[in-house]
């Protein structure tokens, strides 16, 4: 009963994820290889310490980033307080800044030599046995660091959660006598489920696949197990099975996730919407709603962000040449290429699956969202190895037809480091575009096709302009994500080409922090400007009828 | 449907940009390398070079485990020339994959100890970097300093400062004992080591050198360059710290100091190979050495030319004799003997 139509939908989905999950099946594939003694060795030794770090991080990560990002986005979305303007679109600033700039910033600050402990044991007259202080390379000071800078993607897809939230149905538990905390916890909540998850998940994904935080604080997880392995040990091949050990945890998660909500439904029972008028916060209760957006702006985004200034200031005015104008342009015409075409990338496949519910489609597509978990260096050697064996390919193929060598058409170019872009930062994009598309009614769907919309034009004519804010979060998301990268920046970019992460990165692994602070500041200035703009286009595209 | 068309306009200018960017390594006068030496330390003498010879220089940094896999990924249609590490166990490593060719050149065999390159030409090193023990000038007399060895005894308990086993240059270091004293004995002096750390592993060989400084500990290990460079850091509070610490060369009457080299080889498919061994030719010659020496704090191979002062006032060393290639076939056996210690 399956035109022929229908069934091109099915196969480009399924293409597409099959494309994006290549560096993935590549680390599979090479995981079937028998390992090595390898695995004795770290059963025996370090093995339980990668599992356990690992899993406290991600909690830890998980459980702080909703503590901070959904009150905000709540504060934000549906009362009124002073400040809240400025708060909506400055709680997203600390998304701008790398977790290893951070770390660098804060162990520079608090650390034993650093100044703060100095000026402590100055005064008092102590020396290192004599005080308590909280030691910031550690675990938990990981936890802080990544909770720091990964909230702010809680925090977006909270609120627009929030503010895309039927209002009706928010007046009718109002008129029926609910307060506004059970109204929070019974209603709010729950039918914000989807994003709040996407969200959780997302920073959690990134949390498993950090690796300079964890790295600089001397915390052994399953990424830094994975380097270790690979490089340390020389064996690939356990390397890529640990790979794989913490994509099959992910996929189990992300698994369970979609059965836990396989018979809710999260859209909107009435068209006609309005917005509540806000809850207004006076008084002390306007200054703790006040208090509670500054301290996640403050310690996420202004100390970090002051430290780099204060040691740029000295490097800068040498670092302002042609060359600085250069990585700037590499890095934003980077970021937002990648970033445009990945968010395409998941509208297709985001769609696709809500048109064609099979169980093919969906774990092509859950397969191609794994890629986040995944540290950027494992993606990039997983583009690496396939590109090259097409280009060897290709040219074997042309000198024996025609005689002529090829040599590398996508190796070492442009289109690897966009394809691992896509393989690794995809799943942003398809959770908030799958969270936007799950609060869309079907019949809305079906009402545009009886009247005669094919279903491209659906997507396009009725999809893409109401979920106008969520795609606008979407895209920024991942233009700053882009813009942060580094491994596989590093690892697959053409001569002659750096970005200002790649910069920034060859500095401060030099140990050349001060010299670094500049590069650092100028990513972070960079992700700024666009956080700010979106962030007007998202609050304006919600005001539209 | 005009957006998704935007985009594939924009992807294919992207592609065509990226075209345009590979298209000069079609050129005949130029020369492509694959270098995990910061460009900062490495940029500044190929234009020299390129100012000298007319041949352009192309280059991609990176860390040196990810360029050997490109290398090795490409295979014979890779663009790069010459392969530059800052570890003489991936040259060792890469010589092994098969992706370098052997180079004769007088000049190189010249200019290059024979301890400092591979016997047969498949690699040349070019700088020395030396892993001294560092001290607090105020709480630690050189006297008590003996050996690298020593610093598991118990009276260091508790003042020992190390960065992590992740990093190559205790990777390094602890390959290089394994070579002297054999795998038994150099867990048990690891073991002891990790029982005098003052704190866990973290951090960089600043960041040691700076809690050496701060009192956090004692004594620590860490390369002569990162020191040199905190020495003329812009930072005022890393110029202090620096002031604080002093260089004990040890193991004087044994091995000598544990020392590894940056350097550089051929790839077997290189496309520019003369221009690739005059590139070599010129990181060894005196001007290059010089460079070297004075701008980042390293030892020059080239015997004719002298360190820079900062690394002549801390005196001379007797320098470990290990072919140190030997590391390299050591390291995995290394990272597992730290694991086992307990080394984080």
């Amino acid at each position: 009963m399956l035109s022929a139509r229908a069934d091109r939908w099915t196969l480009w989905v399924v293409g597409i994820a099959a494309l994006l999950a290549l560096p993935i099946l590549t680390v599979f594939a090479t995981a079937l290889q028998p390992a090595g003694p390898v695995w004795r060795h770290l059963v025996d030794t370090v093995l339980a310490d990668y599992l356990a770090n690992s899993i406290l991080l991600m909690l830890g990560v998980g459980i702080g980033t909703l503590l901070i990002g959904v009150p905000t986005a709540w504060l934000i979305g549906v009362c009124e307080f002073p400040g809240r303007r400025f708060f909506e679109w400055a709680l997203l600033l600390p998304m701008a800044i790398p977790a290893y700039i951070i770390a660098y910033t804060y162990t520079g600050l608090l650390d034993f030599a650093g100044p703060l402990q100095s000026a402590l044991r100055e005064t008092f007259g102590w020396t290192r046995h004599d005080y308590a202080f909280p030691e910031i390379r550690s675990l938990p000071g990981a936890v802080v660091m990544l909770t720091l800078v990964l909230y702010p993607y809680v925090y977006l897809l909270a609120r627009a959660a929030f503010l895309e939230q039927s209002a009706a149905v928010l007046e009718v538990s109002r008129s029926l006598g609910a307060g506004p905390w059970r109204r929070f916890f019974n209603l709010t909540l729950p039918l914000a489920r989807p994003s709040l998850i996407a969200g959780m998940s997302l920073v959690q994904m990134e949390a498993l696949a950090d690796y300079g935080t964890v790295q600089y604080f001397g915390v052994s997880t399953f990424t830094t197990g994975i380097f270790r392995v690979w490089f340390g040990m020389n064996d690939a091949i356990a390397a890529a099975q640990l790979a794989a050990l913490l994509l099959l945890f992910v996929f189990a998660l992300l698994v369970l996730e979609q059965l836990s909500r396989r018979q809710l439904r999260f859209h909107p029972t009435s068209a006609r919407q309005q917005r509540l008028p806000r809850l207004v916060l006076r008084g002390r209760r306007g200054g703790l709603a006040t208090l509670a957006c500054a301290m996640p702006l403050l310690c996420g985004f202004v100390i970090p962000a002051s430290v780099l200034a204060v040691w740029a200031a000295r490097t800068m005015p040498q670092m302002l040449d042609e060359r600085f104008l250069r990585l700037m342009a590499n890095s934003l015409l980077l970021a937002m290429g990648a970033a445009g075409l990945i968010l395409v990338l998941a509208l297709l496949l985001g769609y696709g699956q809500r048109l064609r519910p099979r169980p093919l489609v969906r774990l092509a597509v859950r397969g191609a969202s794994l890629g986040y978990a995944v540290p950027g260096a494992v993606i990039a050697i997983g583009v690496m190895l396939p590109l090259a064996a097409i280009d060897r390919n290709v040219d074997g193929w042309a000198r024996v037809g025609f005689g002529v060598s090829t040599g590398l058409l996508l190796s070492g170019t442009l289109v690897a480091l966009l394809f691992a872009y896509c393989a690794r930062f995809l799943p942003v994009a398809l959770h908030g575009v799958e969270a936007g598309l799950t609060r869309l009614r079907p019949s809305m769907d079906d009402a545009a096709r009886t009247l005669g919309a094919s279903p491209r034009a659906v997507l396009w004519r009725v999809h893409v302009p109401i979920l106008r804010g969520s795609l606008l979060t979407v895209l920024l998301l991942v233009f700053v994500d882009v813009l942060k990268e580094l491994p596989a920046t590093l690892i697959l970019r053409p001569f002659n080409f750096n970005t200002l992460a790649v910069r920034t990165y060859e500095l401060a692994s030099d140990e050349r922090l001060a010299d670094s602070a500049g590069f650092a500041l100028a990513i972070v200035l960079a992700g700024v400007g666009p956080v700010i703009l979106l962030s007007r286009a998202i609050g304006r595209g919600r005001l539209e009828p | 449907m005009s957006k998704p068309s935007k985009l594939g306009v924009f992807f294919f200018t992207l592609w065509l940009v990226s075209g345009l960017l590979a298209a000069p390594l079609l050129a005949a006068d130029e020369v492509n390398i694959y270098s995990a030496r910061k460009e900062d330390l490495i940029k500044p003498l190929l234009d020299d070079f390129s100012k000298q010879t007319g041949i352009t220089v192309n280059l991609v940094t990176g860390k040196e485990e990810t360029l050997l896999q490109r290398l090795q990924s490409e295979g014979a249609n890779t663009p790069a020339d010459l392969l530059l590490t800052t570890d003489a166990g991936r040259l060792a490593a890469a010589r092994q994959a098969g992706v370098l060719q052997a180079v004769t050149s007088e000049s190189l065999t010249q200019h290059i100890p024979a301890a400092y390159r591979d016997p047969e030409g498949y690699w040349f090193g070019l700088s020395v970097r030396a892993r001294p023990i560092l001290y607090a000038k105020d709480r630690v007399k050189p006297t008590e300093l003996s050996t690298y060895e020593d610093l598991a005894a118990p009276k260091w308990r508790g003042k020992v400062c190390v960065r992590s086993s992740d990093s190559i240059y205790n990777q390094s270091l602890v390959a290089g004992m394994i070579a002297h004293h054999g795998e038994a004995k150099t867990e048990a002096w690891a073991k002891g080591l990790v029982a005098n750390f003052s704190r866990p592993p973290k951090g960089g060989d600043r960041d040691q050198i700076k809690a050496v400084a701060a009192g956090e500990c004692d004594i620590t290990l860490a390369n002569t360059y990162y020191l040199g460079g905190m020495l003329s850091s812009s930072d005022e509070a890393e110029r202090e710290a620096a002031a604080k610490v002093a260089v004990f060369w040890p193991d004087a009457q044994t091995t000598g100091v544990h020392v590894n080299v940056s350097g550089a080889g051929v790839t077997a498919h290189a496309r520019h190979r003369d221009h690739a061994v005059k590139l070599l030719e010129f990181l060894a010659s005196d001007q290059a050495q010089r460079w070297y020496a004075e701008t980042n704090n390293e030892y020059p191979v080239n015997p004719a030319i002298p360190p820079s002062a900062t690394l002549q006032s801390w005196g001379t060393f007797k320098v470990d004799t290990l072919n140190v290639a030997k590391l390299g076939e050591l390291n995995a056996a290394a990272v597992q003997l730290m694991d086992r210690a307990g080394w984080k």
